[in-house]
């Protein structure tokens, strides 16, 4: 996982609540057996109509929002599924930041394993944010070491991030080789824990 | 004595490997069980790392999600197939128990668990999907994780988690005849909202659940997630000990009682505190029907579809307007007028012998509505033996409804069973988002007895005013 510091880059407003992962990658598109690739399929039933042709009336299509990295949604953003192919797709079609005022607790997880960083901010924060990007090209930065997200006109917002996501994403670990070092540990539990 | 527990204390306190300031716990995991679609990128993942499995006999695989209901000796979806032969291939490779979809215990990963007796009071549970809240209903801590976790959890057979919040989910009174445990965990969403959950582990306290049957316990344990936990739990009891004596893979009989005595212990003492805590009284509950996009957007049998001129916010009101252009509803018609064409009778929710049993009894002696397409899908290849073995396949037959192989079918729509784009389906599983069950599809969820109740009229309709059978 590349580590993640700070980042600055394009906001993209998604004025809604409650947006599940099968909205976020839907079903189809869960049968590929490998990492990669899943960003053309972000939001496909969105993006797409029944001919597979661009649908102009959603927002993301507006050629605009080409080159957004940061994601500001409603609330329960991630809900429903478990799927990672959720923030595969998100980061493969290139967003590294997403913003709402709550996320679902395993879609939350996920972002953090896959270098994506989730920010809570509140619903007053959060809506000044999305009606900026509404109304212009609007660039934010995202500060994770002092966890905090400014903008150029005197926008600034501090959020909170546990300190072992944090630490993960501030260097890019691989939490599988963190845990092995505690391989005896583990032996030791496993020694004395008793499953029928 | 200490300080009384809740059971989350208690498992969680037993299964700690490792704990420091400043870090989430680590947790080691008692049983892992994974399906076709959300392992590859784990196996993926420890094979470009040379890494091993930690505990191969404390993994269990099933295919589920892809598997045809119908015609399954040829798969013809290329991509489905590819899917599961990479799940055989990853389970031959490292050593995993693997029930394909040719083996007698093959089903949908959530029902044979419990029926296997894998799933036990005391264990923590992980799986690579959200309705791995279904086990807790035997009283483990039971949680869906992302592939990231699988593997991690395949690799260490533990998993980093901060001790969640407590929500005891209170349920006082009795359920009035036909009203069932989907409709209650329908209106706990639908009073207290889809994320009222986030952050706790639930547990379900009262005396409406003790009254509830395994089945049932495990319908209001899995839509936990759709109320934003990740798990939910009820402490166990003599009906989950009735229910794991002599399941294939639990106690020995020669231990079973010593056990079981021990299950009992970790029911969340009296006086226990909680963080937060929610009540419903179960009398006042109707059956319910979801008329939105989200399971929380669910009214009663006897209600109106809500009008989004009474939203509380402008928030609600474009939630409202979009689900009901989504749907194709007015606001303000009642829920009994609007007319279904398909039913789907099936899913982790609703799928077991009990369920299948109760709409069997609404069915009997009628016939499916001209209008209707339904099927009954089985949650489990044991589950449909046994049903076949009771006639419950020839009632559904005789009305019209087609009988099928086990497994998620159209409750996520990734197996070819789907509901066509504008087209609306009474379903007894557990999530009605855009899409779910094909393409613009409308779904409703809704218990089996409804389900049963649609398929008859064409239309939802109360099922406690369904007249008698004939027969
Ligand atoms: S039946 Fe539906 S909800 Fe349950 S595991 Fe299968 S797809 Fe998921």
């Amino acid at each position: 996982m590349e580590p993640l510091r700070t980042h600055q880059g394009l906001v993209y407003p998604l004025n809604r609540t409650n947006v599940d992962t099968d909205q976020i990658i839907p079903k189809q598109f869960l049968k590929r057996i490998s990492r990669q690739g899943f960003g053309q399929f972000l939001f496909y039933n969105w993006r797409y109509d029944e001919n597979d042709q661009l649908k102009t009336d959603f927002s993301l299509n507006d050629p605009k929002y080409i080159n957004a990295s940061i994601l500001v949604a409603g609330d329960n953003f991630g809900c429903g599924s478990s799927r990672e192919h959720a923030p595969w797709a998100l980061q493969d079609f290139g967003f590294k930041v997403i913003i709402a005022p709550s996320f679902a607790d395993i879609f939350y997880n996920n972002c953090t394993k896959n270098g994506i960083l989730p920010v809570k901010l509140s619903e007053n924060e959060v809506q000044k944010l999305i009606d900026h990007a509404t109304a212009t090209n609007y660039t934010l930065t995202v500060d994770l070491e002092m966890k905090t997200v400014y903008d150029s006109q005197g926008f600034k917002a501090n959020f909170n991030l546990a300190d072992y996501p944090r630490e993960m994403l501030l260097n890019g670990w691989d939490e599988i080789s963190v845990t092995l070092n505690y391989a005896d540990k583990i032996e030791q539990f496993e020694a004395q824990h008793v499953v029928y | 004595m200490g300080k009384p527990k809740t059971i989350i204390e208690k498992i969680w306190d037993k299964h700690v490997v490792h704990q420091e300031e400043g870090k989430p716990d680590l947790l080691y995991i008692d049983l892992h069980l994974i399906h076709e679609v959300t392992s590859p990128q784990a196996f993926e993942g420890l094979r470009l790392k040379k890494r091993t499995v930690r505990q191969p006999s404390r993994t269990f695989a099933t295919m589920d999600h892809n598997v045809p209901t119908v015609h399954r000796n040829v798969i013809k979806d290329e991509v489905s197939k590819k899917q599961m032969d990479q799940l055989q291939v990853n389970c031959e490779e490292f050593g995993i128990s693997l029930a394909d979809i040719h083996h007698k215990h093959q089903g949908i990963v959530h029902v044979i668990g419990p029926e296997l007796g894998l799933t036990q009071p005391g264990k923590t549970i992980v799986c690579g999907d959200s309705h791995t809240s279904t086990h807790g209903a035997f009283g483990a801590l039971a949680f869906g994780i992302g592939t990231s976790e699988v593997e991690h959890v395949l690799a260490s057979q533990t998993i980093w988690q901060s001790k969640p919040k407590t929500l005891n989910v209170k349920v006082n009174g009795k359920l009035g005849t036909g009203v069932t445990a989907k409709d209650l965990i329908l209106a706990i969403i639908g009073k207290f909202g889809v994320k009222f959950g986030t952050g706790y582990v639930l547990e379900y306290t009262g005396e409406a659940i003790r009254d509830l049957s395994m089945e049932g316990r495990m319908t209001i344990c899995n839509m936990s997630i759709e109320a934003g936990a990740r798990a939910g739990l009820i402490s166990p009891d003599e009906t989950t000990v009735d229910f794991l004596r002599e399941r294939k893979y639990g106690p020995d009989k020669t231990v079973f009682d010593q056990v079981a005595a021990d299950w009992l212990d970790l029911a969340s003492d009296e006086g226990a505190s909680y963080d937060a805590m929610v009540e419903i009284n179960a009398d006042e509950i109707e059956p319910q029907v979801t008329w939105g996009t989200n399971p929380g957007m669910c009214i009663p049998i006897s209600g109106t579809i809500p009008n989004p001129d009474h939203a509380k916010n402008t928030n609600e009101r474009n939630e409202i307007e979009h689900a009901l252009a989504y749907m194709g509803l007015e606001a303000d018609q009642t829920i009994t007028s609007v007319q279904i064409q398909h039913v789907f009778i099936g899913s982790c929710t609703n799928s077991r012998l009990a369920d299948l049993t109760r709409a069997a009894n609404i069915i009997k002696g009628h016939k499916v509505n001209s209008n209707v397409r339904a099927i009954v899908v089985p949650g489990s290849q044991s589950v449909k033996i046994a049903a076949e073995e009771q006639g419950l396949d020839r009632i559904f037959k005789e009305a019209g409804f087609e009988w099928r192989g086990a497994g998620c079918s159209m409750c996520l729509a990734m197996n070819g069973d789907i509901v066509p784009a504008g087209e609306r389906c009474a379903s007894t599983s557990n999530r009605n988002f855009e899409g779910r069950q094909g393409t613009g599809a409308r779904t409703h969820l809704v218990s089996p007895e409804m389900a049963a109740a649609a398929a008859i009229e064409g239309r939802f309709i109360d099922v406690r005013q369904m007249p008698v059978p004939t027969a």
